[in-house]
């Protein structure tokens, strides 16, 4: 059984019909991939699916655990275990990361003496201990932005992760890394979808399902030879 | 004695308080000028608008509770809000020294002895005058009763308030706080707070501000007095939660001497309207002052404050830093004034002024005022204004934070270079505050 099931979904942007009937369920334990060319939609999906303000919502839904998350405030779909990699994380000056993450992890029920576990822990895993310490994004590169964003997750523990392209601007060592996270996250029975234009980080994680969206809608569905077909030959394989 | 208050500010008035004091004659004259240079000086012509305040509606004198030695001796409701405020577990954990003024009486203070030891003298203000003569070369010196119509009514009116001074080369290590709370309806409060350090010294005071709400408005104008001698340094930190009643009006300022360091750090989050602008007169070469100040605006509040660095010595040095936040139909104002005289080359100064609007209909100005009278001086000014981004809210809410949660954190940051100098128990309370105005205003 998905635990997450869009269906029907249509949102516009600004009055403007941006997806129009998309359908896509994720399952637990597995990696899926979101492709598809600039301006199909990809983000709308994601930001839309967390809440984001300014998506407007026209019909559709998106269950999990047996409840649609979309009349809920963007909050209570994180606390019900969503969990969105922002492509591009907004910088909070004054805050620092690990009050920020503090915080954050409490409202997924996470204790102080947890917390004061899992975290040197995940900054050790994911090797940022020059993170400790910085504001939340400030002044981080866009690799840096990414591998906090990692972080967050790492601690966070949700049952779907959207990754709104994690692998842009990072080296591969980073690459590798944020991989490797989220192998341990589908491991641990969340599912996981990653919206990336390019194939390459999908060679470094366990890739079960692939879909295409195109002109706000999933044209294609296949196993992960259809991210390849599309490394080689780009969108024009899956368009008429 | 009996608990009493006060209305008509009369010559009469003003001789019985300074007679019941048991002042000094000099005190007693000094208040009797006051009183004459307030009757014939005007309202300050600027800032907001104070014609609301009636004078007549006053009372200038209260004391609703009598002084004690222990904090179990209070009366019941006083002892329950100065615990509520945390003051007898601040005394033990993290204080030299701690005084509590109620109206226009200080009703409790203690000292630490070792701190007693060092020479340090921490009282009330009214058992100062009686004790130490020599305090009239410092009454009212740095700001005399003619600098505005408040300054007056205060030398006329005052009552309470703490003296400190620091011998020379004496540190005190920790900080000396007091408290000053209103607890009259219609009552102004008027304590006079006189520091001065001795060459070489130095000592932080803090002092806290609250008021309960009532239906009249109240006033507080009190004064501090800051003598900072040769390389001597102050740290003055305010925080004041006054209630939605109140016009607070006060002045504050200090003589910086050679070498010397006086900061001024401020966080106000009430009051009906505040004008305040603590000033540091930099008259040794080389003397430095900071002022960072916190103000938080909601609806109906007017919060005009600002900072002043004069500049009357080589080589000195200012850096006036503000965080305003306003919210709802609150209105903020930010007036930085940095003077260099034409002797004091090789001065610098920096303002550095930033607002955030938390809605549409929040009001905000900053009035920078910049003057040298010589060319060999840096001076820095920056001003922004900016409003919370949906991105940001988004953002931290895609995370599991509520709405208020998310503004408070992002308003918490954005007034961090403040607040880390707030001590850790205020810092603690204004974080307290902020989050409650949130979750109150977004129900």
């Amino acid at each position: 059984m998905p635990v997450l099931s869009v269906e029907d979904l249509h949102v516009s942007v600004g009055g403007k019909p941006v997806l129009r009937g998309v359908d896509l369920a994720l399952e637990p334990g597995r990696v899926h991939a979101l492709m598809g060319p600039n301006g199909s939609g990809k983000s709308t999906l994601a930001l839309s699916l967390a809440g984001s303000p300014g998506y407007a919502v026209t019909r559709g839904r998106a269950i999990l655990d047996g409840q649609d998350l979309l009349p809920l405030p963007p909050n209570e779909r994180a606390r019900k275990g969503l969990f969105l990699g922002f492509q591009y994380p907004p910088e909070i000056e004054g805050v620092s990361l690990r009050e920020f993450l503090r915080l954050a992890c409490a409202e997924r029920g996470q204790g102080f003496c947890e917390f004061h576990k899992s975290y040197p822990q995940a900054i050790g895993q994911l090797r940022m201990e020059a993170f400790d310490g910085r504001e939340l994004n400030v002044g981080f590169s866009g690799g840096e932005k990414k591998r906090a964003e990692l972080l967050q997750l790492y601690l966070l523990r949700p049952k779907v992760a959207l990754l709104d392209e994690p692998d842009s601007g990072v080296d591969v060592d980073a690459l590798k890394l944020i991989a490797g996270a989220i192998r341990d996250l589908a491991e641990g029975g969340a599912g996981v979808l990653i919206i990336t234009h390019y194939p390459r980080i999908l060679d470094h994680v366990p890739l079960s399902d692939v879909f295409v969206l195109d002109g706000g809608r999933i044209v294609e569905h296949g196993g992960p030879e259809l991210a390849n077909r599309i490394g080689e030959q780009g969108f024009e394989v899956v368009r008429g | 004695m009996t608990q009493e208050t006060r209305r008509n500010l009369t010559r009469q008035f003003v001789e019985g308080l300074s007679v019941e004091k048991g002042e000094p004659a000099w005190m007693r004259l000094h208040r009797e000028h006051c009183l004459s240079v307030f009757e014939q000086s005007r309202l300050p012509r600027f800032g907001p608008d104070l014609s609301q305040l009636d004078f007549t509606d006053l009372s200038f004198y209260a004391r609703p509770v009598d002084p004690v030695q222990r904090w179990e001796d209070l009366p019941d409701e006083i002892r329950r809000t100065f615990n509520a405020l945390r003051l007898p577990e601040a005394e033990q954990k993290a204080l030299a020294g701690l005084g509590a003024q109620v109206d226009s009486e200080v009703v409790y203070r203690s000292l630490l002895a070792e701190v007693r030891a060092q020479g340090v003298i921490f009282a009330s203000m009214d058992t100062a005058v009686r004790e130490y003569p020599w305090i009239r070369d410092y009454f009212m010196k740095a700001i005399p009763p003619e600098d505005n119509k408040f300054a007056a009514l205060h030398g006329a009116v005052w009552s309470g308030g703490t003296f400190i001074w620091v011998p020379p080369g004496v540190e005190v290590a920790v900080p000396l706080q007091a408290y000053y709370r209103m607890q009259t309806e219609a009552v102004g409060q008027f304590e006079h707070t006189l520091i001065v350090a001795e060459p070489g010294s130095s000592v932080h005071y803090i002092e806290g501000c609250s008021a309960p709400r009532f239906a009249r408005s109240s006033l507080h104008s009190g004064m501090v007095e800051i003598f900072a001698k040769e390389g001597a340094k102050v740290r003055f930190t305010t925080v004041q939660n006054w209630s939605k009643n109140v016009y607070n009006l006060n002045n504050k300022r200090a003589l910086a001497h050679a070498g010397a360091t006086v900061d001024w750090v401020s966080g106000s989050l009430g009051s009906k309207v505040t004008m305040l602008y603590p000033t540091t007169v930099l008259l040794g070469p080389s003397a430095r002052t900071e002022n960072l100040s916190f103000t938080f605006s909601q609806d109906g509040m007017w919060l005009d404050s600002g900072a002043r660095a004069l500049h009357r010595a080589p080589d000195t040095t200012s850096r006036l830093i503000s965080r305003s936040v306003v919210q709802g139909s609150g209105r903020s104002v930010f007036r930085g004034t940095v003077h260099v005289y034409p002797q004091a080359k090789g001065a610098k100064a920096h303002v550095e002024c930033s607002t955030l609007l938390l809605t549409p209909d929040a009001k905000t100005e900053t009035i920078p005022i910049l003057n040298a009278e010589t060319d060999d001086v840096e001076l820095g000014h920056e001003a922004t204004v900016g409003r919370v981004s949906q991105d940001q809210l988004f953002y931290l809410m895609s995370r599991g934070l509520s709405q208020a949660q998310a503004m408070s954190l992002i308003v918490n940051g954005f007034v961090s270079p403040i607040l880390k100098e707030i001590p850790l128990e205020y810092s603690i309370e204004l974080k307290g505050l902020l989050e409650m105005s949130f979750e109150k205003a977004i129900g």
